[in-house]
Parts: C-alpha cells; sequence; structure tokens
C-alpha cells in the first residue's frame, strides 16, 4: 500500500517521524533500525547558543504518561549544524529542525542558519519549561503571529509551528498563526503538569512544573486538532500519545496529514518502525486503500447524507 | 543494546524490601563490563526501570539483578513469578573499563541498592589477583545484602545507620584506618554519599557510578545528565555512565 503524504517542503514517504525532543538527532536510535524507514525526523530544539538544561530530576512518571523538564539542552544550532545534522543528511529521510528562542532575534537567526541545511522548520513556541520566551509567545495569538512572521521571513524552507494545548482557544493561536504565514501546524506539544513527592512534600521534578506527555494527553491532542481542522488549511502533524497504527488511524481521522511519535521512543525504541509496519494492514483493517482518504475523515458534519440523517 | 523478552529463571526477597531477579536471554551476550545496567519494562507502567546488572553468566545466558522496591513500579515487579517474560532494554551505559583499570588493591565502597554492580566489578578484579577490601554500607541489619559474598573477596567492613550490624556510621567513617592500603577506589550510592567519598579520596584514583531518574535510557532525551568541568558542561549518565572516572563530573 502507498503510504506516502506531501506536505509542504516534505515528501514523506510514510506519515509516521519522531517527535522533537524523544529523538536526540538520531544516532541513538540508528542502533536498532535504519532511519531511512520514518517518514522524516524532527531533530531536538535548537537554540541560539548551547544550553545546558535544567537541573535533575528531569523526568517523572504520571498515570499512562510522563512529565519532562530538560529545559531545552542543546550544543546550539552551530554545532547542530556541523556535527549532528550531516548524520541525518547521509540518509535518504526528510529533516525537520526544531527551532527555540528566548526572543524574536533569536528565533530569527536560528531559523536563518538552520534553514539552509533542513526541509522545514518547526517552530516551537510551545516549550514550557524554560524561564524566558517559548510558551510566552505560544499562549498569546498576537506574540505568536509576531514570531511567526519573522521566521517566515528568515526561513529558507517551509515553517510548521508547533501550537501549545496550554491556551483557552486553540483555534485562536492556529487562525493567528495561518494568517502571519505559517505553512503547517504542529499539534501538540506538551501540557504543563506537576507531581508532588509525599516524603519530600516538594515536586519530584527539579524545575517544578513538567510537560505532560504520553497516553494520558492523546485526547485532548485529538479534540484540538478535530477544531482546527475545520477552522484553518494548513496541513497538521499530530502528536500525543501515540502507541499503535490505531492510534495514528485515530489522528489522521481527525485532521492530521500526518503524526510525530514522542515518549513511547523511550518504552520501545523500535515503536516509529514497528507502527510504519503495522499501518498498511490496519488501514485495509478499516477499509481504506490510501491515506489520503483516511485525512480528515472524521468530519462526517460535512457529508450531506450525515446532515440529512440528523 | 538489544530489546528482548527475557525469562524469568528465580526470584527472591533477599533483604528488607530488596529482590534478587535472574533472567535468561541472548542480551547478556553483550554484556561488555560490570556497572552495565538494563531498563526493564513493568506491566502497567510507562517509563522503563534502570537496573544495574549485579552479576552475570555468559556461558549459561543469565543475568542477575537484585532491586530495591521503592515505589509502585519496583513493587509491582515483585509479583512477577518464575516462568514468566520481562520486557528488557540492554545492555546500556558504559561500565568499569576492565581492560583499562590499572589496580592492584582495590577499595570498594557500596552505599544501599548501589552495591549490586560492585559485586560483579569485585568478582572480575578478585579473578585478575587483585585485593580488595570492601566498605559497604546499609540502613540496617535487615537491609543488609551480598556481605557473605563480598568476604570472600577479602576483608569487609560494615557500616549501618542504627548500629545493628557493623559500626554505626556512615561508609566514609572507616576510610581513615583504610588510608594507604588501596590505590584505586570504586564506588556507588546515592549521589550524596558518592560526593563524600570522592572529596574525602581526591588524591586517589577512582571510579564511581551513578543512578539518576531515566526517560530513554540510551542518551536521545537528556533527562539523566550530569555536570563535568570540560567544555563539553554535561554527560550523560545513561549511555557516558553510569560509571565515570572521579574527575570526569561535578557532584552536587
Amino acid at each position: 500500500m502507498n503510504l506516502s503524504v506531501n506536505l509542504p517542503g516534505l515528501s514523506l514517504k510514510n506519515p509516521v517521524m519522531p517527535a522533537s525532543g524523544c529523538f536526540g538527532f538520531g544516532k541513538e536510535f540508528a542502533q536498532f533500525y535504519d532511519l531511512e524507514e520514518l517518514g522524516a525526523v524532527i531533530m531536538k530544539a535548537a537554540t541560539g547558543s548551547q544550553r545546558f538544561g535544567n537541573a535533575t530530576p528531569r523526568v517523572a512518571e504520571t498515570a499512562s504518561g510522563m512529565l519532562n523538564a530538560i529545559g531545552l539542552q542543546n550544543p546550539g544550532v552551530d554545532q547542530i549544524i556541523t556535527d549532528e545534522v550531516p548524520f541525518l543528511k547521509e540518509r535518504q529521510v526528510p529533516i525537520i529542525a526544531n527551532v527555540a528562542g528566548s526572543t524574536v532575534e533569536e528565533y530569527v537567526t536560528v531559523t536563518g542558519k538552520i534553514s539552509e541545511h533542513v526541509d522545514a522548520i518547526e517552530l516551537n513556541i510551545s516549550c514550557p519549561n524554560v524561564k524566558e520566551g517559548g510558551v510566552q509567545f505560544g499562549t498569546d495569538a498576537t506574540l505568536a503571529a509576531e514570531v511567526t512572521a519573522e521566521v517566515v521571513s528568515a526561513s529558507h524552507v517551509p515553517v510548521y509551528v508547533k501550537l501549545s494545548p496550554n491556551v483557552t482557544d486553540i483555534v485562536e493561536m492556529a487562525q493567528a498563526v495561518e494568517s502571519a504565514g505559517a505553512s503547517g501546524l504542529s499539534m501538540v506539544n506538551t501540557l504543563t503538569g506537576m507531581r508532588i513527592n509525599p516524603k519530600t512534600r516538594k515536586p519530584i521534578i527539579a524545575n517544578g512544573t513538567g510537560g505532560l506527555s504520553g497516553a494520558a494527553i492523546k485526547p485532548i491532542s485529538i479534540r484540538m486538532i478535530h477544531q482546527v481542522y475545520q477552522a484553518v488549511d494548513l496541513p497538521i502533524i499530530g502528536m500525543g500519545g501515540i502507541e499503535s497504527a490505531d492510534d495514528v488511524i485515530e489522528y489522521l481521522l481527525a485532521g492530521a496529514n500526518a503524526v510525530a511519535i514522542g515518549s513511547a521512543n523511550f518504552k520501545n525504541p523500535f515503536i516509529c518502525k514497528e507502527i510504519i509496519d503495522e499501518l498498511p494492514e490496519t488501514l485495509e483493517k478499516y477499509g481504506f486503500s490510501k491515506i489520503d482518504d483516511v485525512i480528515g475523515g472524521a468530519h462526517i458534519e460535512k457529508d450531506p447524507t450525515h446532515l440529512l440523517r440528523s | 543494546m538489544n530489546r528482548e523478552s527475557m525469562t524469568i529463571l528465580h526470584h527472591e526477597r533477599i533483604a528488607k524490601d530488596t529482590y534478587q531477579l535472574v533472567l535468561k536471554g541472548k542480551l547478556v551476550d553483550q554484556i561488555e563490563d560490570p556497572g552495565q545496567f538494563v531498563h526493564l519494562l513493568i506491566d502497567g507502567f510507562y517509563l522503563r526501570r534502570p537496573v544495574s546488572i549485579a552479576d552475570y553468566d555468559k556461558s549459561s545466558g543469565t543475568v542477575t539483578l537484585l532491586y530495591k522496591v521503592l515505589g509502585e513500579g519496583t513493587k509491582a515487579l515483585t509479583r512477577k513469578s518464575v516462568g514468566e517474560q520481562l520486557d528488557v532494554l540492554g545492555p546500556g551505559g558504559q561500565g568499569f573499563p576492565l581492560k583499562s583499570i590499572q589496580t592492584q588493591r582495590a577499595l570498594i565502597i557500596g552505599g544501599g541498592i548501589g552495591i549490586p554492580p560492585l559485586y560483579s566489578l569485585a568478582k572480575h578484579l578478585h579473578n585478575q589477583g587483585v585485593t580488595i577490601i570492601s566498605v559497604l554500607g546499609f540502613q540496617s541489619m535487615d537491609d543488609a545484602f551480598l556481605v557473605d559474598e563480598f568476604e570472600k573477596f577479602g576483608e569487609v567492613y560494615i557500616t549501618t545507620d542504627d548500629g545493628s550490624l557493623g559500626r554505626k556510621g556512615l561508609v566514609t567513617d572507616p576510610l581513615s584506618e583504610l588510608e594507604g592500603t588501596f590505590d584505586t577506589y570504586f564506588t556507588c550510592g546515592p549521589t550524596p554519599m558518592l560526593k563524600a567519598v570522592s572529596e574525602r579520596l581526591s588524591d586517589i584514583p577512582g571510579y564511581i557510578s551513578m543512578e539518576e531518574r531515566m526517560g530513554c535510557g540510551i542518551g536521545a532525551c537528556f533527562a539523566c545528565v550530569v555536570e563535568s568541568p570540560d567544555k563539553k558542561g554535561y554527560r550523560r549518565i545513561c549511555c557516558d555512565g553510569p560509571v565515570f572516572r572521579s574527575e570526569e563530573v561535578v557532584l552536587s
């Protein structure tokens, strides 16, 4: 079965890619399978200069998921270009660079540099774990539009904006970045959460709060994609708690054009490959003959026969 | 490193909240050095649990793990029975580099559930003819394990928090009387203990084995980092460690 999906800047052989921050720059996972099996690779966030991240502990388990507050640790954009990108470039797999920053200027600088070496940018305005920037841009529609417009004009490749679920109105955010020139959306980043250790009476994560990911957030992400699909014309890379080919179908039905797999890579480093292998059979199980027929398939209200029935 | 469904050959309680688990499988063949770990997936829990390798036997394809019940996940692990399968990722990390370690007289300092990886190390060093002195610290007599086994390798000093076994106090207490009796130290335990030991023995070559809450366990997620004094600024405990030369990391 043909699993290919075409998106701005990205010709994907299948709609499955690892999510940013859960896959490093690919080297560690290349020991388990050939990265060319993936639809694309989304690299760990790049910032203007090296960042050492937050104090440890940086992760905590939750019911059906986990909290993390890594704090965007990365070697900085220049070193990522020289030391990390070449490894991925040697492989036939599209590369998406996740770009983060504390100021609009930093986002612009990083984008200008790294967009010469990758196929698309994932604009990270939704990291909840850094003190400055990040999610501030992702929870205010005016700021989100401003940084998106600047990054789009600095970028040599299409820009996908990664939205934060920590907002009251996700549609407003999606529309703001659409009108600012985004080529696509990435939905969603983690939800801010906290766990407290009864023995120490303190949060388990040193940062206090962390980003909640895993199966626990899947229904929230599905709901948000379902809402946004109806309101904007941008392609969506969906993510949040995907652990099976069935989950992928659910995301595509909600309106995602492709999906990213995050925390599940920690449980099972083979998960992306296993889901890609299972996808044809699962599509067949639900009566689909190609990916395009699944995308947005849950929006039955657009089908007149269903309108008549109601 | 690989992912494998390993068979439980043996599973028993050996001390208070402490269990011995023997697993059989192919990934045992990939173990390079003592001090490496395996990452266990426990049914119903989201993150894997890193557990150090206490002993291994390549001829029989078995690995021995000792773990302590510290929360719901390890409590659930105690209910796994002999004959059942366990989802294991491993072997992970860099252990004690046996080929490059130069020692004639080794001091082993272990605290609580940090002791298991030192057992495998001590066994290897003892087989190479190295003289072994061990200092093992526990909360109390009920928590103590592997004491008889370490005594087979040489002199053993025991400390407990309440004095119910050995002397009352910390593992650092016997160090003053052991001065000059060893050329290299090897330690594993809680980070404050590692810090106290490495500061006390700062003029002697040493190897420390660290633990931290992990995400992926393979070096991709940057959950388990420790500061390093060089330009790089950090080490990942899961893949650059868990064993480091004492001067390689900054403990806090």
